[in-house]
């Protein structure tokens, strides 16, 4: 037995050096360990020995050894395998031009999310209103009279039915007042309409974003407040904001708010046509009339309202200087805005 | 409006600060300053020189070679001007001196030097005039700074117009002064006035207003025995830096009381025009102006008319026949109040706007009508002494407005600006602005003055503005509000269109683009593409675009082509309104709609009217959690294709509508192309009842997969509706129907779907699934689908 056995071991050396590959080394295995192997029939030789414990010890031994040596094989056989792979692996390159393209969102989309974000931020509502509405809307609610030049109609696009298209987001308010009642804050983005030929600058088809806050002893120290911390958030800085008098029929007192030139940083430049400030919202405290053709209350409550021009702030944000790329639908131009 | 600080400080004195930055002020309390312009900054060194000698040039038939006394030296100066005169004193520029943008040194003309420059008006840049040398009248010392002589030295303001739409009293330079006086906490000079009471026993002249609604005050005074042509240069220097043009002395003295306080006046030649009446005609008429252009009159213009014969379009302009000129020696001055929107709307029919026009139009105050006059005759004796007032001053104050007075207490402009503003600078801010002011402890009552009172301040809100105005928003400490914490929500059509967009952008990579609310006629036209009749705009900057669009595609669709060569492969969306015709009351049905359109060159249009499909699937799913059913329909629109337009559908409801372009769009597009889109009205989309999510516990025991396939019409089956005949017949057995082929041979199509059934109890046999499936083939054979053996 023990002969035998040293045989065998002397083969099962020979064949291993000689299985290089899986294959070979599971043929080995199975020629050894298998149910009809080497090992197999040591163990059923152990019927004709004497010394069983023995013989039986050293199949065990030449068993464990066996095993041994074809699984450290392998083992040396899988990582040959992963190191080929590794040799053999191309390099790809991450700079290839990507095939697919992105998505893009209108860039007064974008300038709206931004505002609106920081306005829900302090706990205004987001409103939504129509873009076609009648001379009461637009005019008489916000005490603007007849016979005001805006409503000539150089300015106001009219409809065949009487209506017409909104000429600012202050439409909005007489609708906005009676759906909330007061207290009341809300801001509502829309699309305004003016008469009047385009170019660079001039639109006729803009966006505004309209702001209100009415609440018991709401005041211009709130109002001064609200827009520069709304300011400050959207342009990413410290803003400093100015107010100077400013005449619209449905605020009193009325301001425009001016904010310090980014550009020159107040030094004056051809943005700020030299002052060093640049218009931007006009806005003020709400009319006692237009609170009360909006049902609100005005010894108890005041208010203060604002219209910022959205198409404006995109043009100074993004740096888009001809105002018709907006409604252009290029999309060499449009394609740029990618995300929020 | 152009401002000059000279005039100002005629009414304010202003010695001793700093003039810009009290203008930069101004912009802070008052109204916007767009640009200030300093005169006579770049003159300098010209002095008050004397002709003693002119000679010709002997080689230039213009030039002249001049001595000329500057006061403490005689210099030889050559000169081109045609006016020289020996004894004429004109500006001599000496060397060293600044003209513009000429710094003076000797030069030499023709041979000869000049040491200096007799200069033009233009030249000092106080007028337009440079025919010839300006000649100096007044008795002043040679070598006298012409600067000293003439105020050429100014600071010109120009302030925004629009910023002044609320405040008669601004369009002036006494009104603006009263704001300097306000703002820098000094005393308002009242002008220089004659009384006028004096010509009170004098005949009156014959005023007659007869449309009274339309005229509050008419008063006029005769005054004859004018013999001066030209106005004093210093008057004529103001005018100029104002934007006006000296004409000839009446015409300028009247422009320069306007200027001053505000009041347009207008001069008739009195040996034309000797009394007065007010009035409109009953029917049109022609009227030359005293531009010289004939003007259609109609019934609703104002017109100032003697003897019936009209002379001037009130508040307007005068006529031609009547007005002064070089001869008119005796004069009827007009100094009147009309009505401002009357103004406003015969300036905007006769497209004539005039600095009085613009001033009536603001709503002037009529008592101005009487200082203005009274002024005017200060400045004209003062300027020509033989002038004589040969009539009474004769009012007509045929309307008043009322007084107003304005109660309040310091609680009330504590809580308005959220500062507190001492009783002390409430009372003194408004009574430096005009307003009589009572106070006593807390209560305020004010009466606001006349000049303030036609429209501008009315109610006690409009004090706050003054009070805060003068204090300085830039002064205010500025707080948060206090105001209760309340939930705050986006309207859910907003924020059911942003998360469409997000949609989009993300999932469908789709590009967002704006366009316009009105149709393009002439595109779709391109397209082929009949834009379907609509509400309209009465006054479109072109025909094209008077017709409100019903749908978002057909712009997208014009996009879609202007883009093509943008890339191979891409979408492009818009949400916006829509007019769907009239409502019953008469107004606009207006809609929301979402647009979406894809466009390959390299994809089947099937593929593509899938992946648009895709688009309203997701919208559904994501959003509303409920899936969409597309039903074949008739097209809407002649852009769809007749073949391939389904309605879109979620609860029975239509939401939209999905299809492909029609060949015709598709030919007028690009030869080789696909197009496909989908239309969601997002308002119905918004009211439609969002799906609950309900949490489904997974069957712990294995699915049963189950293949069944049928024939069938493809074109005409409903997957969704499949779906739902089997979860009706099988309960909760079934997990889930899949879609696994599709296979057409022979003009017919088998159809082989995926029926899973699980249990939660056990695991399920096929055996005890006959039932069900049988059950689904004997429900889908109704619907028209046929089990295949």
């Amino acid at each position: 037995m023990k002969q035998r056995i040293e045989e065998l071991k002397k083969s099962f050396g020979e064949a291993l050096a000689l299985s290089t590959d899986s294959a070979s080394l599971e043929n080995l295995r199975v020629e050894y360990l298998g149910k009809k192997g080497h090992v197999a029939s040591l163990m059923q030789g152990l019927r004709d020995v004497s010394d069983k414990r023995e013989a039986g010890q050293l199949i065990n031994a030449f068993k464990n050894e066996v095993e041994g040596k074809i699984s450290e094989a392998s083992e040396a056989l899988q990582a040959a395998i992963i190191a080929a792979k590794v040799r053999s692996a191309r390099k790809y390159n991450p700079t290839l031009k990507p095939e697919r393209e992105l998505g893009s969102y209108h860039p007064i989309t974008l300038a709206t999310r931004e505002v609106e974000e920081v306005f829900v931020s302090m706990g205004f509502a987001i409103e939504n209103y129509d873009e076609i509405v009648d001379d009461y809307k637009c005019f008489e609610a916000l005490n603007i009279p007849k016979h005001h030049p805006a409503r000539d109609m150089q300015d106001t696009y009219y409809l065949d039915n009487g209506q017409l298209l909104k000429t600012h987001t202050s439409a909005a308010q007489n609708y906005i007042m009676k759906k909330y009642g007061a207290p009341l804050r809300a801001i509502f983005p829309g699309r305004c309409f003016r008469n009047e030929s385009t170019d660079a600058c001039h639109e006729n088809t803009f966006f505004q974003m309209e702001g209100m806050m009415i609440d018991e002893d709401i005041s211009i120290s709130n109002l001064i407040y609200f827009m520069k911390t709304m300011l400050s958030e959207v342009f990413h800085r410290d803003v400093k904001v100015r107010l100077r008098p400013g005449f619209f029929p449905f605020v009193e007192p009325g301001f425009e708010l001016d904010i310090n030139c980014e550009i020159c940083g107040g030094a004056g430049c051809p943005s700020c046509k030299n002052s060093g400030w640049l218009e931007l919202c006009p806005c003020g405290m709400i009319h006692p009339n237009v609170l009360k053709e909006g049902g609100i209350d005005t010894e108890k409550y005041s208010g203060f309202a604002f219209g910022l021009g959205l198409t404006r702030l995109a043009m100074m944000k993004y740096g888009v200087k001809d105002i018709r790329d907006f409604n252009s639908g290029s999309l060499k131009a449009l394609s740029q805005f990618k995300s929020i | 409006m152009f401002l000059s600080m000279n005039w100002i400080g005629d009414f304010v004195d202003l010695s001793g600060l700093d003039r810009k930055s009290l203008i930069r002020n101004f912009t802070l309390s008052t109204a916007e300053v767009e640009d200030i312009i300093e005169k006579g900054s770049d003159i300098s060194g010209i002095v008050v020189a004397k002709i003693l000698s002119v000679e010709n040039h002997p080689e230039s038939k213009k030039l002249h070679l001049l001595k000329v006394d500057k006061g403490d030296e005689v210099v030889d100066i050559v000169c081109g001007a045609p006016n020289v005169r020996e004894g004429m004193k004109v500006a001599l520029a000496t060397v060293g001196g600044r003209v513009g943008e000429i710094t003076i040194a000797p030069r030499t003309l023709a041979g000869y030097t000049s040491y200096g420059m007799c200069c033009s008006e233009a030249e000092l840049g106080i007028s337009e005039d440079h025919s010839g040398l300006i000649e100096i009248f007044e008795d002043v010392p040679l070598g006298t700074d012409i600067k000293s002589v003439y105020d050429i030295d100014d600071i010109i303001f120009e302030v925004d117009n629009k910023s002044l739409t609320n405040r008669p009293d601004l369009w002036s330079h006494y009104g603006i002064a009263r704001e300097f006086a306000t703002i820098t906490g000094r005393e308002l000079r009242s002008p220089e006035l004659v009384e006028l009471s004096k010509f009170d026993t004098l005949p009156p002249v014959q005023v007659d207003v007869k449309a009274t609604e339309l005229c509050y005050r008419y008063s006029a005074i005769k005054v004859e025995n004018v013999t001066r042509k030209i106005s004093p240069v210093n008057m004529r220097i103001r005018l100029y830096y104002c934007g006006s043009r000296a004409i000839n002395f009446l015409a300028d003295l009247t422009n320069y009381v306007m200027m001053e306080l505000g009041q347009p006046m207008h001069a008739f030649d009195n040996a034309k025009v000797d009394k007065i009446e007010v009035q409109t005609f009953e029917s049109g008429l022609k009227f030359q102006t005293l531009d010289g252009t004939v003007r259609n009159i109609d019934e609703n213009m104002l017109m100032i008319t003697s003897g019936d014969e009209p002379v001037a379009i009130a508040g307007v302009m005068g006529g031609e026949a009547s007005k002064i000129d070089d001869n008119t020696s005796s004069l009827l001055l007009e100094s009147a109040t009309f009505d401002g929107v009357s103004v406003r709307k015969t300036t905007t029919r006769l497209g004539l706007r005039t600095d009085a026009s613009q001033r009536y139009e603001k709503m002037l105050d009529p008592e101005l009508c009487k200082t203005a006059t009274a002024r005017l005759l200060a400045i004209l004796c003062e300027c020509d002494a033989g002038a004589k007032v040969i009539s009474s001053y004769t009012d007509v104050y045929a309307k008043r407005y009322p007084t107003i007075t304005l109660e309040f207490d310091k609680r009330y402009v504590d809580r308005y600006t959220g500062i507190d503003i001492s009783t002390d600078r409430i009372v003194k801010t408004l009574t430096s602005l005009g307003f009589a002011v009572e106070n006593e402890g807390d209560s305020f009552k004010v009466v606001v003055p006349s000049w303030r009172a036609t429209k501008d301040v009315t109610i006690k809100a409009d004090i706050i503005e003054e009070i805060t105005r003068i204090y300085g928003y830039d002064n205010f400490d500025v707080f948060t509000a206090e105001s209760p914490l309340l939930p705050v929500r986006k309207e859910v059509l907003k924020s059911e269109e942003d998360r469409m967009k997000d949609l989009l952008v993300k999932s469908f990579r789709m590009h967002e683009v704006h366009s316009y609310i009105w149709s393009d006629i002439q595109k779709n036209r391109e397209l082929g593409i009949n834009t379907p009749e609509n509400v309209r705009i009465i006054n479109a900057q072109t025909p094209d675009h008077a017709i409100i669009r019903v749908s978002m595609i057909p712009t997208l669709l014009s996009f879609v082509k202007e883009n093509k060569t943008y890339n191979d492969n891409f979408g492009i969306f818009e949400i916006g309104h829509t007019v769907c015709g009239l409502k019953a009351d008469g107004t606009c049905d207006e809609r929301n709609k979402l647009g979406a359109v894809l466009f390959s060159k390299t994809e089947s249009e099937e593929a593509l009217f899938l992946k648009a499909r895709d688009v309203a699937l997701e919208l559904c799913e994501d959003i509303l959690h409920k899936s969409p059913d597309f039903v074949s329909a008739e097209p809407d629109f002649d852009f769809e294709h007749p073949v391939n337009s389904f309605d879109i559908t979620v609860d029975g409801e239509k939401i939209g509508y999905l299809a492909v372009a029609h060949p015709t769009v598709l030919e007028n597009i690009d030869k080789k192309c696909a197009v496909a889109f989908v239309e969601i009205y997002t308002e119905k989309f918004a009211k439609t009842a969002v799906g609950a999510l309900k949490y489904k516990e997974p069957s712990k025991f294995p699915a049963i997969d189950i293949d069944l396939t049928f024939t069938a019409d493809i074109g005409s089956v409903s997957f969704s509706a499949l779906e739902r005949v089997a979860e009706e017949v099988s309960g909760d057995m079934l997990a889930g129907v899949s879609f696994k082929d599709i296979y057409t041979a022979d003009g017919v199509s088998a159809l082989t779907l995926r029926f899973s059934f699980v249990s939660k109890e056990r695991t399920l046999t096929k055996q005890e699934l006959v039932p069900t499936t049988d059950a689904i083939i004997s429900r889908f054979r109704e619907l028209g689908l046929e089990m295949k053996m």
